[in-house]
């Protein structure tokens, strides 16, 4: 039998994900084991004592300075800081891509000025951001904003473009005005797509959140990350990857999964 | 006068003439099939009457005025595929026309007129076949009952002209003469002026009044597209006795086969 024919089971499927996994823990207990042998008070290949100790410290006791939770504080500014710049960035890419999906004199005058702004790289612009913005919560957000917001834009757009024509026509058939061809058709339709462009921009967002925190910030996950390596603090920075992970995948199983119960043509092959 | 004047109409895309002096006259509630060979303007002829296309040269009339350059509510369509809005269950899409109608800003009805127009809606997916399937999506159907709600939600418009393009063409046989019975008792009851085109000469023979068949009548080997298509028959049906039918079939059958080869 062709290996492309070969098909795991369930059972052997599951197996197979988890074995990366596994492998990838094993090696590195192995390591720190080893490094943690020869010197107890290693920091770079901490062990899961040294993390839990680190993690119930950040996590579930008072920083004896501030008096907080700093996990849970850096936790907060961030997803703060991040939801509200994929929020914006979506909103803008919603309707600005509409237009230019939908109205072509919009999108002859709009679309090769998003087309530019999305090469430009946005970690470039950041000393503009501060300078203009200053150095609170305004310039981390519009990073996130302008990193996102012009590649959702073409996404949209193009995804409004790849609406069959016979439905344009065919709308216009039952009288609908030009508004009315956008709310009606052009809109519902292009909601689920948009909600699949921030999944996909959610990579990007977090990188740009992460780099202004370590540039400018006194409180977020990359702030504290960025502020400990200072410290060599492997066992504070290993858990805060952990747990910068877990929120991604969270968040994308929570889109995935409102995506699947607002929408239920989308994702049965209705379109 | 006529309801829709065809008089001297020519369509050319640069060099390529594709319609040449084509001359027509159609009453009100006639069924007309277009048939004939690919690429002979059949389609673009029905995209003028849509408004997708204007004329180059001539004159398109539609109660003596010039036809609307965009398509609009007096005109519906029904095309092969892709007619029907995916996410709109089978009743939404046919109400989605009178609420465009009735809210130009909102485009939704709520409250009493809502119930009102969802009884039109049901009467119309009762006529159509698709009571049973009201609250399903599109996906969900056949080819055959997605055929049924395009249909029904142009027809629902009450349009002064119903234009379909090869709208069975996907469609099994079977289901295919199903959709014809419906089409006629439709067109019987609306009184719709129809333009359906179609690959297949029987259809054209056994539905409507009218069968137009669009063919080339000169052909330069050299330069193919030098010459466009024109209208070479133009017979009612219904009239004729079988023998004379076979005839026609059998001749026009054979200028299909040349302008394939």
């Amino acid at each position: 039998m062709r290996l492309i024919n070969r098909t795991p089971g369930r059972l052997t499927a599951t197996a197979l994900g988890v074995l990366p996994f596994l492998a990838i823990l094993l090696i590195y207990g192995l390591a720190s084991q080893q490094r943690l042998a020869e010197n107890p008070n290693d920091k770079l290949l901490p062990g899961l004592e040294q993390m839990t100790s680190a993690v119930d410290r950040m996590a579930f006791q008072e920083d004896r300075r501030s008096g907080d939770y700093l996990m849970w504080v850096d936790t907060v500014a961030s997803l703060e800081r991040l939801g509200l710049g994929i929020g914006v960035a979506a909103l803008m890419a919603l309707v600005v891509g509409l237009l230019n999906g939908v109205l072509p004199l919009v999108r002859a005058n709009l679309a090769p000025l998003v087309s530019a702004l999305s090469m430009v790289p946005p970690l470039a612009i950041l000393p503009i951001l501060f300078i203009v913005f200053g150095l609170g919560e305004l310039s981390k957000v519009m990073l996130i904003v302008i990193g996102t917001a012009p590649i959702m834009m073409r996404d949209v757009a193009q995804r409004v473009r790849e609406l069959p024509a016979e439905q344009l026509i065919k709308i216009q058939t039952l009288g609908a005005n030009s508004w009315q061809i956008i709310t009606r058709m052009a809109l519902p339709q292009v909601l689920p797509r948009l909600i699949d462009a921030v999944r996909l921009s959610l990579g990007p967002a977090w990188l740009f959140l992460i780099a202004a925190e370590a540039i400018a910030s006194t409180e977020g996950l990359g702030y504290r990350i960025f502020l400990v390596r200072r410290y060599l603090a492997m066992d504070v920075i290993l858990p805060y990857v952990i747990w910068i992970t877990i929120l991604a995948i969270v968040i994308d199983q929570c889109l995935r999964f409102t995506n699947r119960r607002l929408f239920p043509w989308y994702n049965a092959g209705g379109h | 006068m006529s309801f829709i004047t065809v008089k001297n109409l020519w369509k050319e895309y640069g060099d390529q003439v594709v319609l040449e002096n084509l001359n027509l006259e159609v009453k009100q509630g006639e069924f007309c099939t277009l048939v004939g060979a690919s690429g002979c303007g059949k389609s673009t002829f029905l995209k003028m009457l849509l408004g997708q296309e204007t004329q180059s040269r001539g004159d398109l009339l539609l109660d003596g005025d010039t036809f609307p350059r965009e398509p609009d509510r007096h005109r519906g369509i029904v095309f092969q595929r892709y007619s029907v809005f995916p996410h709109l269950t089978v009743r939404q899409n046919v109400l989605m026309g009178l609420e465009l109608e009735q809210k130009p800003l909102l485009g939704k009805l709520f409250g009493q007129a809502r119930k009102a127009a969802l009884e039109k809606v049901d009467a119309m997916l009762d006529s159509v076949g698709l009571t049973a399937s009201a609250h399903k999506w599109p996906h969900e159907l056949s080819g055959g009952m997605q055929q049924r709600l395009a249909i029904a939600q142009s027809l629902i418009m009450r349009p002064r002209v119903l234009l379909l393009d090869e709208p069975f063409g996907a469609l099994d046989p079977g289901i295919r003469a199903d959709m014809h019975d419906l089409l006629l008792k439709l067109w019987r009851e609306t009184g719709t002026t129809i333009f359906m085109v179609t690959h297949d000469l029987h259809e054209g023979f056994y539905l409507g009044t009218r069968l137009l068949v669009f063919d080339k009548v000169r052909n330069d080997p050299h330069d193919p597209q030098a010459y466009g298509a024109t209208i070479t028959y133009d017979l009612p049906i219904g009239q004729t006795d079988k023998r004379l039918l076979k005839d026609i079939d059998q001749s026009v059958s054979e200028t299909a086969r040349n302008q394939a080869a």
